[in-house]
This record gives C-alpha cells, structure tokens and sequence, in this order.
C-alpha cells in the first residue's frame, strides 16, 4: 500500500514521469508515481502496452516507441499508483490522492509534477453542440478503445496533433469529409526563417511533411486561412461554417459543410493546476499564447524544493520532456545524496545535448502554429465557460462593471465555478480581460486553484 | 480632497453604512485596499438568520431581519435572498433539552422567532434528515442571500445615493487635526469630520492607528459546495453542537460550512484551506445527511474574517476620539447584520444615539476609554 511519504514523489506517467521514476530508482531513491490513468503512457503512449496490432499500425511508429519506456518504467522498481487521481496540494508537499475510492495523505521530500498538457481551448460558436469535440478526445477513443467517429466527419484547427490526428484516421481507413485550416495566413512562409534552427530536429520536420503529402494524396478537401468558423445545429451539429483565405485567386465566403462530428484542435498548453495549487510561479509565455512554469535547467520551480517537467511545465514534446524528466531526477538524486556533483555532471552532459536538439523543432512549431487572436478571444456571443454557461460579452460586461481580473470576474458571474473548475476557461478568461484593459497577461493573473483538484465525494472527504 | 464622511472598508458594513450616511445626506468616501466584498463579504456562506443568535445581538438580528424581508426597497435587489426557513438540530436528547430552554429564555424575553419542532415535524419539513436527529428549533422567515451579489447590490446603491468608492486604496495613515480626520491611501488624502472603521479582519489595525488595542484573530473561515444534486432540502440546516451550515440552493449545488478554520495568510491576504478540518466539516454533513455520502464535492475555500475574544463584534464610537466609530469582529455572523449596521451608524452620527442597544458591542471592553 502507498506509504506516509517518499524521498521523491512523481505524478504523472508520461515520458517525463516515467523515464524520470526509471532514473531515480537507478539511483536507489525511494520513489513512487501516481499516475490517473489505468496503465503507464501518459497522453501520447496512452494504453500502449495493451493496444492491439491494429492499433500499433493506425497509431504509427512515435506511438509504438513508447513500449520499451513502459517496459522499463515498470521493470524500474519504485512504486506505481495507477487510477490514482490527486485531489489535494498543498505548498507543504502534501499531497492528498484517492486510490480504490480511498483517499490518502502522502508526503515528499522532492516533489516531481510531470502532468504534461491539455489541449488549448478552442472556443467557436457552436462549440458546446453534442457532435463537437475536442481532436485529442477522439485521439483518446481511437488510443483506449479503437474508436472512430462516424459520419460525415470535418477536423478543423491548427498545429500538429491536428495533423496527426488526420494521418491516423487515414490508416484506420476512416473518411475524412475536410480539413479546416485556422493557421493565420501567411505564419508558414513568416516561419521559414526558423528553418534553419531546427534542423537538428530534420527528422520532426520529415514526419510532418510525411503527414501532410498522405493528407494531401488521400484527397480529402483542405481549406486553409480559415476565419469565423463556427459549428451550426439545432439540438446537435449539423454543419460547420466559414470563410477562407484567398486561396489562388479566389476567397470563398459561407462555406457550409454538412457534419456529424467536428474535432476542433488548435495546440496544446501546459496543464498547470498541480504547480499552482503546490505554489510554484508561472509566467506568461507570449510566443506560445499560455502559461508556462519557469523552470531552471534541472527543472526546478520556484520552490527548489519541486520540480515541474514535461509539457507541463512548458511544452516541449514527448522526446525532449522524457529527457527532462531523467535531469530533474538525476538532479534530485544528487540532492537526496544519491549521487555526487561529479557523477551528476558526467552523466547530465549528453541528456542535455541530446535534449537540446529535441528542443530546436520548437521555435519553428510555435511561430508556425500560434492560434491567430480570434479564436484565442472569441467574440460576445460565443460560450466561454461551457459548465456554467457565460459568454465572452458577460465577462467583457463584468470587467465593464470593474472586474481587472479572472477571481473577480468569477465572482460577478460564476464563469469558472461548474464542475471543470476553470480548467477549460481559465486561459480564454484571462485573454479577454487583458485585451479588454490593454493590460499584460501577468498583471491580469489566472483563476486561483481551489482543492479538491480532482472531483471527491462528501464521504471520501470524511474519510480522509 | 473632501468629502462629509471617511468609511474605511467596503465590506458588508462598509458598504451599508455608506449607503445609510448617503441616504442620510453625509456623503461618504469610502477607501477599500482590495475591492468590494473581497474577503467574508463576499465569500461567506450567506446566512441570514435570527436562529440561535447570541442573546446581546437578538435585537439588532430582529431589526436586521426586517430590512432583509424588504431588501429590493433597501438597495433596489433581491439579493439572492430566499426566506426559507432555519433549522439547527438535535442529535441528541441531551441537545434538545439544550434547545428547548433556550426558546423558553427567548420567550422570557419577549421573542417568539425560535419555535421548538419535534422529531415528526422535522422529517417532515425535511425528509433527507438522518433518524438520529431528535427534534429542532425553527426559525420561519430565516433564510439565506448570495453574499457576494448582497455586496454589490448595498454597493451599487450607496453610489447611487451619492457615495464614492476609491478601491485598491489601502490605508496608510490617519491624522486628527482640530475637528478634521485626515486620511491618507496610496493616491488620495481625504478630509472629513467624521470617520468610520469597517475594516473586518483589520479593523484592529485601523483601531490602532487611533491609540485603541483589540484583541482581534484574522481567521480563514472555510466552505466547500456541491456538483448540483436534485432538490432534497429547502431550510438552511445547522447542528446544535457542531459546526455546520449546510443549505441548497436553487440550482441544486449544496453549500457547507459554518465556521471551521483553514489557514490565513496575512501576508498574501489569502485563505487557504486545513484538509483535516474540512473533513470533520464533512462528517458532520454526511452524519446530518447520509445521501450526501455519494456527492461530489466541487470547490472548497476560505475567506478571512476577524474574530473577537468574546465572539461578539465591535459596534461602538471610538474610546479615544470623538466622530470616529468602530464597526468590525463580526465573528463568522456578520452577514446579516449588515443592513442594521448601517443604519447604527447613520442614527450615531445624525442624532448621537440609537434606539438599539448596542452597549455590549462597545470597544471599551478591550479598551480602556482614554477620551481626547
């Protein structure tokens, strides 16, 4: 059973976590990972010691490559909490997580948060419509259970899951009805400058270009330089709309695609409740349009005490995290006294070289990939807390009143109270004040975290 | 600049007395560090009851509530208020017996707000209720608001009734010269002849600034509320030997609480919630309640409120200098009271009296009257 406490004590079992629990037990220290989901992978390897032939070939080859960091991760020896949902932090370490419906109290001396990234919100008209969904929980049914939508099917957004998402519906044999760009006209050919920099990372530049020649020999109508979308129906979708950029010659206005399902996407950005409610700083990161945890090299926050990896603290891919995750945890071996300055050096040296060159793909991806303003602030009409209902204009109309920020706007209409906690709404929220205030993101701040972080019953609490 | 009268706080009472003053003809400027409602105001579980007062308050409870049944006249709002009903119950023989010479003492009194309910009238008012609760006492015309909309609504009117409001202006100092209070924030100095301290959890240190000492304790009051659950429950439901207030609102979520204590952080001005007390907050709930054993609990926290030594608050003119009062400690049970503060205030200022007793809440029982 889980233990009082634990010389490090990781949650998540992504790359980071897991390749950092492998590290950390090598070098003999007391760790266990908790992790919410039924089996080790994270988002990217979700249920990949499990998944099927079929499955291997649909998903490709970046999926399957996570098996032997499972194997591993299993084989490590520390302790591993899987269905382990952490519902309580505290700026002491402590740490409240329910396991079997019990719930438990587990103490470290050297935290690691790996709980990598949740998907950007995309707020369009129409977006809260049974049919509407989020292009990583369709990632989610094609991983955990080898489901595909059905019907006529339009993916829309930008950046690469997006593309990858398509690419992997194409080997399952799905039909995709089109493919609706929002990448702001012209952001490629302005990214090409970046070239140059990532090309250490060629091989993360010829995956993508695989994707896109399969998108484009399969035939599926692309529309690119998309704006005003929006997802249209009565008590479901039924279509989705917009206009594009010129594309040649001509700008089409009031495209309408009949649709059953629209899986919108426009990136990832780290998740940051555990660091928040932990007390670690975050910061505003302008290039990427989200909050980022500053870290130093090793990883650590601003409690020297924590360390924030992964695409959780700033995102940075599954290759380049795992490799955080191991220097996090060679650093809090060392610090553990597991470990001297000299071996920490010798063995750091190539992590962060290799590291390195996974980064250098970043640049590119972010200055190719940042959702244009529009679908980052939406306008009055559109829904930006789905939980509790409130749109864009009943926010502007709340900073109108003299909200200057998201705690304030919270109390004045809920936005953010339902079930989700502002996890889903907190960066658009944020978003629309500063623009409203012509104020920096940092000064305007997030939702304060409130526990539990994780939905708990009365009686658990009781229990506790 | 100037103005007839300098409130520090808009809080609940601050906001109140300012909107008295106003409607009185002394226009107020009221200084607030943070913004309106910002800590207990805002955040606190919104209990407006009678039920179970502390018998110096009863007076001013009873007036209040009256303001509170016409609360849209007040401040041109409903505040959210919904007159529901109170219940605190018994679990226990020992308990009811507690109860009921309680209600017997109150009708020595000459109050008939708190009625004693058997064990068969509890159920059936509420049928939810746990088997082990014996009986109760019930306050018809009770009820609750919603705080934080309470704050803005007595805001909104004070302004509109000629009060301005200066946020983000914390208090630096405090002078007295001749007849004038001169009181100076970040941006602003003010000059006035009259000045009133709602300051809530730092009333104390605004207290100070007038050479008067108050033992006061910033504590973090905590609350926790529900996923939204079918309706089961209309009367704000306490116990009468442990800390709980548990009510549901009209959109289903339930909201518990009743005065356990998280943490403060002066520092930051922020509470923050003790796991270990919310538990026991929570036994409670699901013992009163055992069908809340399934639900979900979705947001907990803690706002910061002052706390006397006697638990009672502070309503009083200053012990040291003339036209200035006191209006803070409220203790966790302050809510209601706001709408009587205000009009305390504006009687102590217009007319130097009041026609409620508000002797027990003087300031002098901390400290010693040194008039100057």
């Amino acid at each position: 059973m889980i233990d009082d406490r634990y010389e490090l004590l990781i949650v998540g079992a992504g790359p980071a976590g897991m390749a950092a629990a492998c590290e950390a037990a090598s070098h003999g220290v007391r760790v266990a990972v908790l992790d919410n989901q039924a089996s080790p992978g994270g988002q990217i390897y979700r249920n990949v010691d499990r998944a099927s032939d079929r499955q291997d070939r649909i998903l490709g080859k970046d999926f399957v490559k996570g098996r032997s960091l499972v194997e591993r991760f299993k084989q490590a020896g520390g302790s591993y909490f899987s269905d382990a949902s952490v519902w309580f932090l505290d700026e002491k370490r402590r740490l409240g997580v329910l396991i079997d419906d019990k719930s438990y109290f587990v103490g470290a001396d050297k935290l690691l948060l790996a709980t990598g990234a949740q998907e950007r919100p995309m707020p369009i008209e129409g977006w809260q419509l049974p049919g509407v969904m989020a292009a990583g929980a369709g990632q989610i049914l094609l991983k955990s259970a080898g489901m595909v939508p059905e019907g006529r099917l339009v993916l829309a957004g930008t950046g690469p899951l997006l593309l990858l998402l398509a690419y992997q519906y194409l080997q399952a044999g799905v039909k995709i009805d089109a493919l609706v760009d929002t990448t702001p006209r012209g952001a490629v050919s302005r990214s090409l400058g970046k070239l140059f920099g990532a090309l250490p990372a060629a091989d993360y530049l010829l995956k993508g270009l695989k994707m896109i020649l399969a998108i484009r020999r399969a035939g599926i109508p692309v529309y690119r330089g998309v704006e005003g979308l929006s997802a249209v129906g009565e008590e479901k979708l039924e279509a989705v709309r917009f206009d594009t950029g010129k594309t040649g010659l001509k700008k089409l206005t009031d495209v309408e695609l009949r649709a059953d399902t629209l899986l919108l996407h426009q990136g990832v950005i780290p998740n940051i409740r555990l660091p928040l409610a932990a007390g670690c700083d975050i910061e505003w990161e302008a290039r990427q349009q989200n909050w980022i945890v500053p870290t130093d090299e090793w990883g650590r926050s601003s409690d020297a005490d924590i360390y924030v990896v992964g695409d959780g603290s700033r995102i940075a891919g599954a290759e380049a995290s795992a490799l955080q995750g191991r220097l996090a945890a060679m650093h809090a071996s060392h610090e553990l006294g597991q470990m001297d300055a000299a071996k920490l050096d010798a063995l750091s040296g190539p992590v962060v070289k290799s590291r390195k060159r996974h980064l250098s793909i970043r640049p590119f991806l972010d200055s190719c990939y940042t959702p244009s303003a529009s679908y980052l602030v939406p306008d009055d009409a559109t829904l930006v807390c789905r939980c509790e209902e409130i749109t864009a204009g009943e926010i502007r109309q709340a900073v109108q009143l003299g909200c200057s920020g998201p705690n304030q706007v919270k109390s004045f209409t809920r936005c953010g109270m339902g079930p989700c906690q502002g996890g889903q709404c907190g960066s658009t929220v944020s978003l629309i004040i500063a623009q409203q205030l012509d104020k920096p993101m940092t000064e305007v701040g997030c939702f304060r975290v409130r526990p539990p972080l994780s939905p708990i019953t009365l009686g658990q609490l009781s229990e506790a | 600049m100037r103005s007839d009268a300098i409130v520090i706080g808009a809080g609940i009472h601050g906001c109140s007395v300012a909107l008295h003053l106003a409607r009185s003809g002394i226009e107020p400027v009221v200084f607030e560090r943070s913004h309106p409602g910002r800590h207990a105001s805002g955040v606190n579980a919104g209990g407006v009851r009678r039920l179970g007062r502390h018998f110096s308050e009863i007076p001013l409870s009873v007036a209040a509530m009256k303001q509170w049944w016409d609360i849209r006249g007040l401040v041109d709002d409903d505040c959210g208020f919904e007159s529901s009903g109170q219940v605190k119950v018994a679990e226990s023989e020992e308990e009811f017996e507690q109860l009921k010479s309680r209600v017997k003492k109150l009708e020595l009194d000459g109050y008939e707000h708190e009625e004693i309910i058997t064990r068969s009238e509890l159920r059936e008012r509420i049928p939810a209720i746990s088997d082990h609760c014996v009986g109760a006492i019930l306050c018809q015309g009770d009820g609750h608001a919603k705080p934080f909309r309470t704050v803005r609504a007595f805001y909104a009117a004070s302004q509109r009734a000629g009060a301005r409001f200066f946020h983000g202006q914390a208090v630096d100092s405090i002078e007295r010269t001749g007849e004038t209070w001169k009181v100076a924030t970040r941006d602003f100095t003010c000059e006035a002849p009259v000045l009133i301290n709602c300051a809530g959890a730092w009333g104390n240190q605004i207290a100070a600034l007038l050479d008067e000492q108050v033992p006061l304790e910033p504590t973090a009051l905590m609350l926790m509320i529900s996923e939204r659950l079918p309706h089961f429950c209309t009367p704000v439901v306490g116990a009468a030997q442990r800390t709980l207030s548990f009510k549901q609102f009209g959109n289903g979520t339930v909201l518990i609480g009743g005065g356990l204590q998280g943490y403060v952080d002066m520092s930051r001005r922020q509470g923050h919630v003790d796991i270990d007390q919310l538990a026991i907050n929570a036994r409670t709930a699901r013992d009163i309640f055992p069908l809340m054993e399934k639900a979900r609990i979705v947001r907990c926290w803690a706002g910061i409120e002052g706390v006397t030594p006697d638990r009672i608050p502070v309503i009083s003119p200053s012990s040291t200098y003339p036209d200035a009062y006191h209006v803070f400690g409220f203790s966790a049970h302050g809510f209601q009271l706001g709408p009587v503060t205000g009009s305390i205030i504006s009687d102590l200022v217009n007319h130097q009296s009041t026609e409620l007793p508000i002797e027990d809440f003087s300031i002098e029982r901390f400290t010693p009257a040194r008039h100057r």
